[in-house]
């Protein structure tokens, strides 16, 4: 059964508000008698260890990565939204709430991303105070540009390397709490099972990275703040350690997953060059304020860019989506580029290119003012390419970035695992099939500064949880399973390695659960992957041992997910009779080729329950109801 | 353009069972000059896999040259020969045909070898959890907009705050000393209006952390900033003995 969403009633601007008046609170002199266990030091784990250990609770708080500070939202670039309207151009909360709710196409719940918008100002400010260097304009105010699908300046920036410094902000604020007692860290550690006594989640059993030593930590609370699954497409734009492992394994222990099919393709990524390429870049979509999208008018013109006169050009998004232009939303700038590749106009070596040029922009602002805003990206296309964008148009093409998806959470961020709380890009619930462009740093901080801190101390205040230690049957249960799942791993002893399997399953995703989808492509799939799994489990070399640092092992039980996860989102796209945002199936579109929703079947939240190994996993929706909104088919023309 | 080129590793390798470490020579053949310095790694580590032997340990993460997780002195510079430049981020291209190339990991008493290529730099976090901070309670701040902050300033502090951690200056100074990675996260703070109240407290805890830590002193080598990949500036080094001084004596 999926339990109630806890949406509180009342207005929608008064719910959240309300909620927090109604949860309840732990005495501050009773705080220090709870643990909480809080994995990932993104920047949902971060903020919510910091502001839990600052409440006085006992955090204990866990990352893959040597330092908290290298979490893969370190690597965000181009900014992070806020109404707070100081470019004066119209925004406002309700603006923000509806911008995000209309680009996720209208399949996330209102009460949570109104509550989202709420929240985004409070962000601005709490991070200003801590010392991230926002750009700023000459007169020392906060500077703000526009990302896609947004008609407002309102996003906060730091050069390019705004998750950066968001990141070292909320690391800085751990790192207080780390000093004062409050926060114990728990660096190169994997979480690989989540320990459930009584129903409610009270541990978990981590493998430390070093030593290979499995350790069991208990706790009242557990949180998990650790990422999305991206990489289940082998080449992505997340870090090289971002995984499903964490969230998959509480999926196993029962904890439901929603709508696992829901991935974003950036359209702003460096084009795939090589066999041996092991991940893919992102160029800022910021770059979309100044760049514009172009590809020649015939196909197969083999010209280089600047041979191309302005006649022979065409700049499609400017031409379909005039009112918004280059500055469409990521899942329609994704498909129309490869729309226009398939239609033989890529650009590039591989014809899996488009253009993105800058040459008016530093015809109009100057070489200076572009530099100013893009510098670093400009450098680091230049460092992978060899090609200089001052000079000579970029190249991009759509790559694998988000996942929408993620451990089904009710309005407290509570999964249906009682005491398992899922925060940032790890849960479902505020971007529905489409993410705008800075709304993942938004939420990620949201959930960890300003509603974590509460929801999980009304679960603690409103539950009597009785104590235990790491010496319950549970946990050397959960130990037993894993040491059981290394060994296996480390005895298959076959011929090809844990990356050749990556790279495959891979190539299937993107194939056949990538930008658009068909029944039949997504049949295929799925007998692919199992096959894929079987001889993965025949043919597997895992190197090393279990009790060392040992790579290949930690990347043969992530992969081993990923391929089980697959099977989940291919099933879920299959289940989805519809398209909708970022979820193109191409039996259902209007007549200008958009994605056509069904909204009276699948105004819904596909949340998956596990059944066990090889069996079907169970359906539950979540219908969403729209009060404030008027559904309306998007349109950015 | 792209080719391909064969090379010769010197790679160290050292693990538990040899505390001692030792250099292992390996071929990198039909290495496209598109791929990246780690892509290289990965070719070589999966040929070893076949081969049934223990591929080459290295951290890594991001691989676009924010999270400041790889690197290693190559050649013996750290991240390698290109300027302002993490390992991750330095392509093949730069590299000819046939070319032996020496690659080590941070050679430093702070940051013991965990394996291979792979240290602990464990002790830059406690650097940070000394000082490296604005005491900002989450919830209740005033506006963001309250306090005007002039944009060379915002500038300043931003070039400082840019600062990856990865270690690349404790491994290329010959006293194995943090003090870039202290100054600049002096800097960033120190320059901005909301880390002024803290700044005294803040240079005295992290000094001193830096001590207690085992990294050496500045003997004005300038190594670091030249290998730094962000190129943060020793300014900041002078600006931290300035606070210090101002600090140790009022
Ligand atoms: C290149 C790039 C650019 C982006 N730019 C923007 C942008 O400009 N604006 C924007 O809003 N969003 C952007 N995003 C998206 C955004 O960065 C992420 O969605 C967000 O940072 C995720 O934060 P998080 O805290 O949820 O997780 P992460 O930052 O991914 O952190 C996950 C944490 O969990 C830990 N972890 C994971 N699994 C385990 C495990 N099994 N055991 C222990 N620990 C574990 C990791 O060690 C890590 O600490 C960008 C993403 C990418 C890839
Ligand atoms: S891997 Fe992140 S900086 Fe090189």
């Amino acid at each position: 059964m999926l339990p109630d969403s806890k949406v509180p009633a009342g207005p929608l601007a008064d719910k959240w508000d309300r909620h927090r008046f109604e949860l309840k609170l732990v005495n501050p002199a009773n705080r220090k008698k709870y643990d909480i266990i809080v994995v990932g030091t993104g920047l949902a784990g971060a903020s919510a260890a910091a502001s839990l250990g600052e409440l006085g609770y006992n955090v204990k708080n866990f990352c893959i990565q040597d330092s908290p500070r290298r979490a893969h939202s370190i690597a965000a670039q181009g900014g992070i939204n806020a109404s707070k309207n100081y470019s004066n151009d119209g925004d406002s909360t309700w603006r923000l709430f509806y911008d995000t709710i209309k680009g996720g196409d209208f399949r996330a719940r209102e009460a949570n991303v109104y509550r989202l918008a709420q929240l985004s100002e409070n962000i601005i400010d709490q991070c200003v105070a801590q010392g991230v260097p926002f750009a700023r304009d000459y007169g020392g105010l906060l500077d703000n540009r526009s990302f896609g699908g947004a008609q407002v300046a309102r996003t906060f920036y730091a050069r390019g390397q705004t998750g950066q410094q968001l990141l070292l902000g909320a690391y800085s604020a751990l790192m207080r709490q780390v000093s004062e007692g409050k926060v114990k860290l728990y660096a190169r550690r994997e979480m690989l099972d989540l320990v459930i006594v009584d129903g409610k989640a009270r541990g978990i059993v981590v493998r430390n990275l070093i030593t290979g030593e499995l350790e069991s930590y208990s706790a009242h609370a557990v949180v998990l703040a650790t990422g999305g699954y991206g990489n289940a497409y082998f080449l992505s734009t997340n870090a090289m350690s971002s995984n499903v492992t964490a969230a998959f394994r509480a999926y196993r222990k029962g904890a439901f997953f929603a709508n696992p099919s829901f991935t974003q393709i950036h359209p702003t990524c460096i084009p795939v060059h090589g066999l041996h390429q092991s991940k893919l870049t992102l160029m800022s979509e910021s770059l979309r304020n100044d760049g514009r999208v172009w590809v020649p008018k015939e196909p197969g013109d083999k010209r280089v860019p600047e041979k191309i006169p302005e006649s022979e050009r065409d700049y499609y998004l400017e031409r379909k989506y005039p009112s918004f232009g280059n500055l469409v939303p990521r899942d329609v700038a994704s498909r129309n580029a490869k729309e226009q590749c398939d239609l033989g106009k890529g650009v590039g070596e591989t014809g899996l290119a488009v253009y993105l040029d800058f040459a008016e922009a530093i015809k109009r602002d100057g070489k200076n003012v572009i530099e100013a805003k893009y510098g670093n990206l400009f450098e680091m296309y230049e460092k992978i390419t060899g090609e200089n964008p001052y000079v000579t148009p970029m190249k991009i093409y759509p790559a694998v970035h988000y996942t929408m998806g993620g451990l089904w959470v009710d309005y407290n961020l509570m999964t249906n695992v009682e005491g398992l709380f899922a925060l940032g890009e790890a849960n479902f619930s505020d971007h529905g099939a489409n993410r705008l462009g800075a709304s993942a740093l938004m939420q990620g901080l949201a959930d960890g500064y300003f509603i974590a801190p509460y929801t999980i101390s009304g679960y603690l205040g409103s539950n009597t949880i009785k104590s235990i230690d790491t010496s319950h049957p549970a946990f050397d249960q959960s130990r037993k399973e894993i040491s059981e799942q290394v060994s296996r791993f480390l005895s298959i002893q076959g011929k090809q390695t844990v990356n050749q399997f990556h790279r495959r399953l891979g190539k299937i995703l993107w194939d056949y659960c990538g930008i658009a989808k068909d029944e039949a492509g997504l049949s295929k799939a799925l007998g692919m992957i199992r096959d894929l799994r079987k001889e993965f489990y025949k043919d597997v070399y895992v190197p090393g041992e279990g009790a060392d640092f040992n790579q290949s092992l930690e990347n043969a039980g992530r992969v081993a997910d990923f391929m089980e996860l697959a099977e989940l989102m291919v099933l879920d796209a299959l289940n989805r009779k519809e398209s909708c945002g970022c979820h193109l199936n191409t039996a259902y579109l209007t007549e200008e080729n958009e994605p056509l929703r069904d909204d009276e079947n699948f105004a819904l939240v596909a949340a998956w329950e596990y059944t066990g190994e090889d069996k079907e996993p169970v359906f539950h929706k979540e219908s969403l109801t729209f009060e404030n909104v008027e559904l309306t088919q998007r349109s950015y023309k | 353009m792209t080719k391909n080129i064969n090379l010769t590793l010197k790679v160290w390798r050292q693990n538990r069972s040899r505390p001692k470490g030792g250099f292992e020579i390996y071929n990198a053949k039909d290495i496209s000059t598109d791929m990246s310095f780690l892509e290289m790694l990965d070719v070589v580590n999966e040929n070893l896999i076949v081969e049934k032997k223990e591929p080459i340990a290295f951290d890594h993460d991001c691989r676009e040259g924010i999270c400041g997780t790889c690197g290693a002195v190559v050649d013996g510079q750290a991240h390698g020969p290109q300027k302002e430049t993490t390992l991750c981020q330095l392509h093949m291209r730069h590299f000819k045909n046939n070319e032996t190339i020496v690659i080590e990991p941070w050679r430093a008493r702070a940051f013991p070898v965990v394996k291979d290529l792979v240290v602990d730099r464990g002790a830059l976090d406690e650097i940070i959890a000394a000082g490296g901070y604005i005491s900002a309670k989450t919830g209740g701040p005033q506006d963001a907009n309250n306090i005007l902050i002039g944009k060379e300033i915002a500038d300043e502090a931003f070039n400082a705050a840019a600062c990856i951690g990865c270690g690349a200056c404790v491994a290329a100074c010959p006293n194995a000393s943090a003090m870039l990675f202290v100054g600049a996260k002096i800097s960033h703070l120190g320059l901005l209006p909301q880390g002024r109240p803290e700044a005294k407290k803040r240079v005295m805890s992290m000094v001193r952390a830096m001590d207690r830590l085992g990294f050496g002193n500045c003997s004005n080598e300038t190594e670091c900033e030249i290998q730094c990949p962000k190129a943060i500036s020793i300014k900041n080094i002078a600006r931290m003995n300035r606070d210090f001084v101002k600090a140790s004596v009022s």
